[in-house]
């Protein structure tokens, strides 16, 4: 799956290209927006947005225990967006200091966004389960990984999934 | 210990990923629970699973896994090899339980996901 890029400053695209170093990047970096789509019940493609993320990340030479953070973020998010949301899209927004994930799905929704955090608490059909998820650990481990989360949903019409991860920041997930 | 000395404990086959038998596993778990897959100090560590669908791979580079173990014989459909090789993330087939395969591993000293033998 190839995300779109809303806007991609040239110097920082021939850096990448040319391997060039995380500061070299940094200097020149203005910000990278990409969107996904992510398609309801498409578990043939489900994760491909996140596996691009976590190679975009790694090409930029960011430290492995945030990338890796990043991606089980967006991976549980694009999931979700699968298994519960109908159709939606991941946002990723990268900027010098700060990388944000935005995933929006067009419902149903979360009718307890508080009961929906509880680890093991699960609305997934038997479809996610025979995939191995659906076991209530996406958004507790969301809130784990990611420095910060806002969550926000209309029951009956959308959710909204947003993560912040300061790139200078070490976070000890346990 | 190397990933070619696991695959000769477990009487593994090769499903994709021959060209990285070298690489060095420390900490191995097993699991057909992807979510706890995530969950989990699961970077740099062998998985042992049952679930053979293209999210097993997926999850596996997401979380970092060096490698994946099918146990009781089983086999990803030759899509989900193709999906394997393209994010290069070795497969293996073992004729072992999952339980035996933790159990030969276990005895060759390797560790859980947290260390701890």
């Amino acid at each position: 799956m190839r995300g779109v890029d809303l806007y991609d400053h040239p110097p920082y695209a021939r850096n990448l290209a040319d391997g060039g170093s995380n500061q070299t990047v940094c200097r020149y970096m203005a910000s990278l927006k990409k969107f996904f789509f992510i398609k309801a019940r498409d578990f043939v493609h489900a994760g491909e947005a996140s596996i691009h993320i976590q190679n975009l990340l790694k090409s930029m030479h960011l430290d492995p225990a945030l990338i890796r953070r990043i991606a089980i973020c967006s991976y549980e998010g694009e999931m979700n967006a699968v298994i519960h949301g109908g159709d939606g899209i991941l946002n990723v927004n990268i900027e010098s200091n700060r990388l944000t994930l935005e995933i929006i799905d067009e419902g149903p929704g979360i009718q307890d966004i508080q009961l929906a955090m509880q680890p093991g608490y699960s609305t997934a059909p038997e479809e996610a389960r025979e995939m191995g998820f659906g076991a209530g650990m996406g958004l507790p481990n969301m809130k784990k990984n990611a420095d910060d989360i806002l969550i926000e949903s209309e029951p009956g019409k959308r959710t909204r999934a947003c993560m912040t991860f300061f790139l200078g920041l070490t976070k000890e997930v346990q | 210990m190397k990933l070619s000395e696991v695959m000769l404990e477990l009487d593994a086959t090769t499903l994709n990923g021959e060209d990285k038998l070298n690489g060095e596993i420390a900490r191995c778990g097993a699991s057909d629970l992807m979510s706890d897959v995530l969950a989990r100090p699961t970077d740099g560590t062998l998985l042992m699973t049952g679930l053979t669908t293209v999210q097993t791979v997926r999850t596996a580079k997401i979380a970092g896994v060096v490698a994946v173990v099918f146990v009781r014989g089983k086999r990803p459909a030759p899509e989900v090899i193709k999906v394997a090789q393209a994010e290069g993330m070795p497969l293996f087939s073992s004729p072992y339980s999952m339980f035996v395969c933790c159990g030969r591993l276990h005895a060759r000293g390797l560790a859980g996901l947290d260390g701890r033998r």
